[in-house]
């Protein structure tokens, strides 16, 4: 086993991971900082976000606008002291990756242009054409390689944290070319691995998107938070999920049902005129017009397509300079993935896992509760989201608090010292799926999850659903134990060794999501209980916290929301309103 | 459903002299791709295959490979265009293959540092610069590249010479000094100028071809030959 000594370990190398990178290497270029990430940076799944960041430029917009937007659209659980220093942060962060080359879309006079999103009241949100994400990542990922000290480990994928006492000394990490196992020796570790959408099978995640760092943490003592809040972004391509941009409705595309009848006012969100206006009809909040498509299946007002029911997304009227302008990748993406001209004709679309809320518990600082180990972006639960995100927020929170991160890695590593821990890793536990001659095959398990998920854990939850997915998943686990039988036996990139190993993280990061749905017996944001329709602060304006337990089930604990100065009320999107500018 | 023969190259470094081929039969829907092919391989028919995928939409770059010869996106090119078969699925040409179709991709990443991919500021302005929709334009298509190195695989200069910086490092060279925001032309020209930067083309322009964003790194390429001879006459005549 080789050993690396660093002073910060950064694993993940999508936005937060980077932005965390340069923070620490800013902060002192002294610091050593390898950044150790299963994919070469660039392939990570920032590269897919489409619609944009938000952040408040326009006069008629506020930080305080952007505080409340985001503390509603999360149905009050967001810690409104950390979304206070978030909205505070966006702006710089975002003028910083335009310093650093992003090709923000501009305004015929020179200005950054910024548009429509979903819950938000004004334009606020910046794009580059739609592919905010791609340009975002490649901006970071080669402004990286200005700083000598960032030293890169591609192609390792990070398979324990090694913590002792409540403190982290570093990670174990497999180099996948060859396989062999390195020890990476660290003051701080920032966790930056991405969320967990593949626990569930239509989604609009990358296969890498696996839970990796949330199990990593979890395994580790660290307690997950607010599991059960689970976005479906209601636009994506049935079958494969393929998402279709909250931008197309922010430049001014509709949702219809098989009839053309715009549904969404029948679900709270309308009347439909004055059309477009913020925070109604299409611009509505992702919760909302996903759980909207639920209902209008069950009425039998959707259309069947051969990859399951949907509903019809029509840009035709935006024109077609627009679309081209404005929407490029998402056309190509509906062109090459479902045949449809998106000038020409409406895009089926359906509800697809997209975003994991919860994640590694952190405070305002990124700190999780062992010592020397930070989280930001989706693996973390900083207290932005609350029960329901709001398209744009990522993709600044990862630059927000991927710089919080590193920062604040930098300063623990220039105060702390190493850490001797005892020096056996325990490699047989991470070599012994190479050597088992019976067990199961690892598609027939993580089908299983990923359908128990779908059936069980969606959009919709009752009791008798969850306890089935929790039973089931316990089941899963056991059989996991029991063994997988791998074709592959060797070490030279062995994925399939490595998707057994991201199986084992994701069963028990399901499993963390279940038992939270199941303990909370309410309905909040994407969070809705078929058995406890309305939402109950008295019992449930609280975190939920999810702590390892072993082999068992994990325990499930609550944590205070932090309110400062929005109490919570009652969420309201339709309604009266002013007829929007698009610019 | 219809059934369509994968033919795969096989190598692994541990146990194998030299590359070999495997055929498997896989069913497939008329909306399956080549990737999906794959996978559906890996799933029930043999674990071992081994290649690189991530996004399954054509942003990441990651699941490039030779599909009947030509470098393609696997996520993107569908099984039922190849119908009936058999597809031969091969590694990017040119590079050096870790295992099956894992191509190395290092000697690119040291390419892509070296022409340094990163605006070199004059001076920082307060707030945002200010660049028109026209200036954005100079350079915008050069930023969409997703470094998912067909262009290297199609480049038969790249072939002969690995040295040669080649089309996709070459256009993200020219986004950035075409960019209204950097000062750093002068520091890239060094790259530019050498036998192994632009003048390394031969212009057969197969690279803009096969690329699947629509970047077109042979204009890149000429643009950067242009100014190469401009910045040799200028250093001449300052003498």
């Amino acid at each position: 086993m080789q050993v690396v000594q660093t002073d910060i370990v950064v694993v993940g190398g999508g936005g937060a991971g980077l932005r965390a990178a340069i923070a620490a290497a800013e902060r002192d270029s002294k610091l050593r900082v390898a950044l150790v990430s299963k994919v070469v940076p660039m392939r990570s799944h920032t590269v897919a976000a489409e619609g944009g960041a938000a952040g408040v430029t326009r006069e008629a917009d506020s930080l305080e606008q952007h505080f409340l937007d985001t503390v509603s659209g999360g149905d009050w659980l967001c810690d409104q002291d950390v979304v206070e220093y978030f909205v505070a942060h966006c702006t710089e962060e975002l003028v910083r990756l335009e310093h650093w080359g992003c090709p923000w879309s501009r305004l015929p006079n020179g200005h950054v242009n910024t548009r429509f999103f979903g819950g938000m009241s004004v334009q606020r949100t910046w794009f580059a054409a739609d592919r905010s994400g791609f340009h975002i990542l490649h901006t970071l990922f080669q402004t990286s390689l200005k700083y000598p000290s960032i030293k890169r480990y591609d192609e390792f994928f990070c398979a324990e944290l090694l913590v002792d006492d409540g403190r982290v000394r570093g990670i174990v990490a497999i180099e996948i070319a060859t396989g062999n196992l390195f020890v990476f020796e660290a003051k701080a570790v920032v966790l930056a691995t991405g969320g967990a959408g593949r626990v569930y099978r239509q989604n609009t995640n990358a296969g890498t998107v696996t839970g990796d760092g949330m199990g990593l943490a979890f395994r580790a003592g660290a307690p997950l938070r607010d599991m059960e809040f689970m976005q479906w972004h209601p636009t994506c391509l049935p079958g494969t999920g393929i998402l279709m941009t909250e931008a197309c409705r922010g430049e001014g595309a509709i949702l219809v049902n098989k009839d053309g009848y715009r549904y969404l006012q029948d679900y709270g969100l309308g009347p439909v005129d004055p059309w477009p206006r913020a925070k109604a009809m299409e611009l509505g909040p992702r919760d909302r017009l996903s759980q909207a498509f639920c209902h209008e299946q069950r009425k039998g007002r959707t259309l069947d397509t051969p990859q399951g029911p949907a509903v019809h997304l029509d840009l035709r009227h935006l024109g077609a300079k627009k679309i081209h302008e404005r929407l490029p990748l998402i056309t190509e993406a509906a062109k090459t993935f479902a045949g449809v001209d998106a000038v020409k004709e409406p895009i089926p679309v359906c509800p697809a896992v997209h975003y994991t809320m919860g994640g590694i518990f952190t405070n305002v600082r990124c700190e999780t509760p062992i010592a020397g180990l930070y989280a930001a972006g989706e693996c973390a639960s900083v207290g932005i989201h609350g029960a329901n995100r709001l398209g744009s927020n990522s993709l600044v929170e990862i630059v927000v608090f991927g710089k919080v991160a590193g920062d604040a890695a930098a300063g623990y590593a220039l105060s702390g010292s190493f850490q001797k821990g005892p020096p056996n890793v325990a490699e047989e536990g991470l070599t012994s799926l190479l050597s088992n001659d019976k067990g199961e095959r690892l598609a027939v398990l993580r089908d299983e999850m990923r359908d128990t998920m779908e059936e069980n854990v969606g959009i919709y939850r009752d009791e008798p659903g969850l306890r089935a997915a929790c039973a089931k998943l316990a089941t899963l686990r056991e059989r996991y134990r029991r063994g997988v039988r791998l074709d592959d036996r060797s070490r030279a990139f062995n994925t399939e060794w490595l998707t057994a190993l991201e199986l084992g993280f994701a069963l028990e990061v399901a499993e963390a999501m279940a038992h939270g749905a199941l303990a909370r017996r309410e309905s909040r944001g994407a969070h809705m209980r078929l058995d406890f329709e309305a939402r109950n602060d008295d019992a449930f304006l609280k975190h939920t916290l999810a702590r390892h337990a072993g082999h068992a089930a994990p325990r499930i604990e609550h944590q205070p929301v932090t309110i400062t100065r929005s109490r919570p009320r009652e969420r309201h999107y339709g309604g009266e309103g002013k007829k929007a500018t698009l610019t | 459903m219809n059934t369509i023969t994968i033919e795969c190259l096989r190598y692994h470094p541990e146990s194998d002299a030299e590359p070999r081929f495997q055929s498997w039969p896989v069913p497939f829907t008329d909306d399956m791709s080549v990737l999906q092919g794959l996978q559906y391989i890996k799933d029930h028919l043999d674990g071992s295959l081994t290649f690189r995928w991530s996004c399954r939409m054509a942003i990441c770059g990651s699941c490039g490979a030779m599909v009947n010869g030509v470098p393609r996106l696997t996520c993107e090119t569908f099984l039922r265009d190849l119908y009936p078969g058999p597809v031969r699925i091969e590694p990017l040409n040119h590079f050096p293959i870790v295992r099956d179709l894992a191509i190395d991709q290092a000697d690119f990443l040291g390419k892509l540092q070296s022409v340094k991919p990163y605006i070199i500021p004059d001076a920082e302005p307060q707030g945002t610069y200010l660049q028109t929709p026209e200036q954005m334009e100079r350079y915008y298509q050069y930023s969409k590249c997703i470094n998912c190195l067909l262009c290297y695989a199609a480049c038969p200069q790249y072939g002969l010479n690995d040295r040669f910086t080649g089309p996709a490092a070459l256009a993200l060279l020219h986004r950035y000094n075409a960019d209204s925001r950097d000062a750093g032309k002068a520091e890239r020209m060094e790259v530019v100028n050498t036998e192994d930067g632009v003048w390394g083309c031969t212009l057969v322009g197969y690279c803009s071809e096969v690329c699947p964003k629509g970047v077109d790194p042979a204009r890149a390429v000429n643009q950067n030959k242009i100014e190469s001879t401009k910045d040799y006459f200028f250093r001449f005549f300052r003498k």
